[in-house]
């Protein structure tokens, strides 16, 4: 069958354009709490740590600190572009519109992380400003850039789906997403921690992906580059299998 | 003329146990204007929510323009405009993106041309580039329907149209509904003004608890449920009336000074001609007469109490 292509463009666009309107929360905020990052551990805290296998501090942050940003926008992103029409009533018209499951989530997932991935673009010249920067496998980088966003943006709207209230909203985005990227090795290499403490690290989703993503800057790893790669498309799969469900059933979206 | 919509034993039960609709079974004509006539909770809108992919059927079928509601859902929602009962937009969007966005949805290729038509016909067209959020309600009301007509459907559901509108732009509303009859839509209206049913509707369907109780041609309707009344100013008081006047659905006034005659068009009680010549063989003198008829809402208040008193 025919996709609905006007359907996905208007919401493609639709969405965009809401970024567009709120570019100071989309798009300048993040760029600028990662200045900050760049300056509080990269510059200040960064001088005196000087190296992390073998890299400059602040240029061995770049990876996570862009990772923490793709995840949590990517979340609040997708989340709130699919809560906001459940919460304004719109919905009745994404509901009774003819349109597949699938061309409602490509469109929204696809919107949300278009933006991820071009903040996180934007993150990663503000970086370049302020350290030296490396890119070894700018293809596994752009891979990366594309499967993280694309599944924490499913992720998103999961949770947009189920929230139904603001505070639900920002629940999974500050106190499971944001602590595991701090604890996933964000700011350290996962080797530095104690052996016990390693173990329990590698429970941690977010350790896979960041340790793939350093891998194609520095060509530096905490897990094997194809166990990382293996863990970010399980992700995408589980996310994808819980969104099909989710129209399956028509939970929290139909009576 | 061939049906547009055909509705077979629909029914829906909520996981609750609430059966919202009963076994509902209804054809409409293509071009015809049908109005749906309920108390709240009556089973209106979730009747108006299935057709259009809201609300899951328990069971039963629709089928639009010979289309299945379910199976074949993009060719049958193609054709449905929905216009929901309460207002809900994006009030930080302007009126020209919202409505050519709601034309996306639909699958259909922008045409501003279009887009213009609409507005302007909705008087809206001053204001497209205004955000929602600046509009007043009946303003609100008249964007929900560009955006529902936008795709150019065939069948519009006006769910509640003039809730909360004032009356001159209710009545722009109805003529607006008349423009649209002219151009071929077909319209299907819920609503609690029966004056609106009464205006527009060329059927009229009653839903009580669930069930569709009743669907008539409004005209037929009227006629046959329809009373009538004749009332007689007497140029002198009564005290009592004559035991051969004593017949059913003819009172006095405390005052003596008026006759009411209530009976139905086509009754077995008598007629206007038979008691105004028994008044005369009683020589019971009028100064003045007049007849009404009973108004849909009469109709429909007596319909669903006779329900009520029937159920309970």
């Amino acid at each position: 069958m025919a996709l609905n292509y006007f359907g996905i463009r208007a919401i493609y666009l639709f969405e965009l354009a809401r970024t567009r309107r709120t570019i100071m929360q989309s798009i300048i905020a993040p760029v600028i709490s990662t200045s900050l990052y760049f300056i509080v551990f990269g510059s200040a805290i960064g001088s005196r740590i000087t190296q992390m296998e073998g890299i400059s501090y602040g240029a061995f942050i770049v990876p996570g600190l862009i990772m923490l940003s793709l995840l949590t926008q990517s979340i609040s992103n997708a989340s709130f572009g699919i809560y906001f029409p459940k919460f304004s009533g719109t919905i009745y018209e994404l509901l009774s519109a003819p349109l597949s499951p699938f061309e409602i989530i490509l469109s929204y997932v696809g919107a949300a992380a278009t933006k991820s991935i071009f903040l996180g673009v934007v993150i990663l010249i503000t970086a370049a400003f302020f350290v030296p920067l490396r890119i070894d496998h700018p293809l596994w980088m752009l891979i990366y850039l594309i499967l993280t966003s694309a599944t924490f943006s499913l992720i998103g709207f999961i949770i947009g789906i189920w929230a139904d209230g603001f505070e639900k909203l920002q629940v999974v985005p500050l106190l499971i997403i944001t602590p595991l990227t701090f604890l996933g090795g964000s700011f350290y290499s996962i080797s530095v921690l104690p052996e016990f403490w390693q173990k329990v690290a590698l429970l941690n989703p977010v350790v896979y992906l960041i340790s793939g993503f350093r891998w194609s800057f520095y060509g530096i790893e905490d897990v094997n580059l194809w166990l990382s790669l293996g863990m970010t498309l399980g992700f995408l799969a589980v996310s994808i299998a819980t969104v099909v469900w989710i129209f399956k059933t028509g939970y929290r979206l139909k009576k | 003329m061939t049906d547009i919509l055909q509705i077979t034993n629909l029914c829906k039960s909520y996981q609750s146990g609430f059966q919202a609709l009963k076994n509902v079974n209804l054809n409409i004509s293509k071009g015809e204007i049908f109005a749906l006539l309920g108390q709240n909770g009556a089973g209106k809108t979730t009747l108006i929510s299935i057709i259009c992919g809201i609300v899951t059927p328990t069971s039963g079928e629709v089928l639009v323009d010979g289309q299945d509601i379910i199976k074949h859902y993009r060719a049958a929602r193609e054709l449905i405009g929905l216009v929901p009962q309460e207002i809900s937009t994006d009030s930080f969007e302007t009126v020209w993106n919202t409505v050519t966005f709601s034309r996306g949805l639909y699958g259909k290729a922008p045409n501003p041309q279009f887009i213009e038509k609409i507005l302007r016909d909705l008087s809206l067209w001053d204001k497209r580039n205004n955000k929602i959020m600046t509009l007043s309600g009946g303003m609100k009301r008249r964007l929900m329907i560009a955006k529902a007509l936008s795709h150019e459907p065939k069948i519009l559901f006006l769910d509640e149209p003039t809730a909360g509108v004032d009356v001159s732009l209710r009545r722009d509303m109805w003529e607006l509904v008349k423009v649209l009859k002219e151009m071929g839509t077909t319209i299907i209206l819920t609503t609690h003004y029966i004056e609106e049913a009464e205006e527009m509707a060329d059927r009229i369907g009653i839903i009580r608890q669930g069930e569709l109780i009743l669907v008539k041609e409004k005209t037929s309707l009227m006629t046959k449920l329809g009373k009538k009344e004749l009332t007689l100013q007497l140029q002198h008081a009564l005290r009592e009336l004559p035991n051969s006047l004593l017949i059913a659905g003819l009172k006095l006034s405390t005052d003596g000074f008026e006759l009411t005659y209530t009976f139905d068009s086509n009754g077995e009680q008598i007629g206007i001609a038979e008691l105004l010549q028994k008044l005369a063989e009683h020589h019971i003198a009028f100064k003045d007469l007049n007849t009404k008829q009973s108004s849909l809402e009469e109709i429909f208040v007596n319909l669903v109490n006779a329900g009520a008193q029937h159920g309970s």
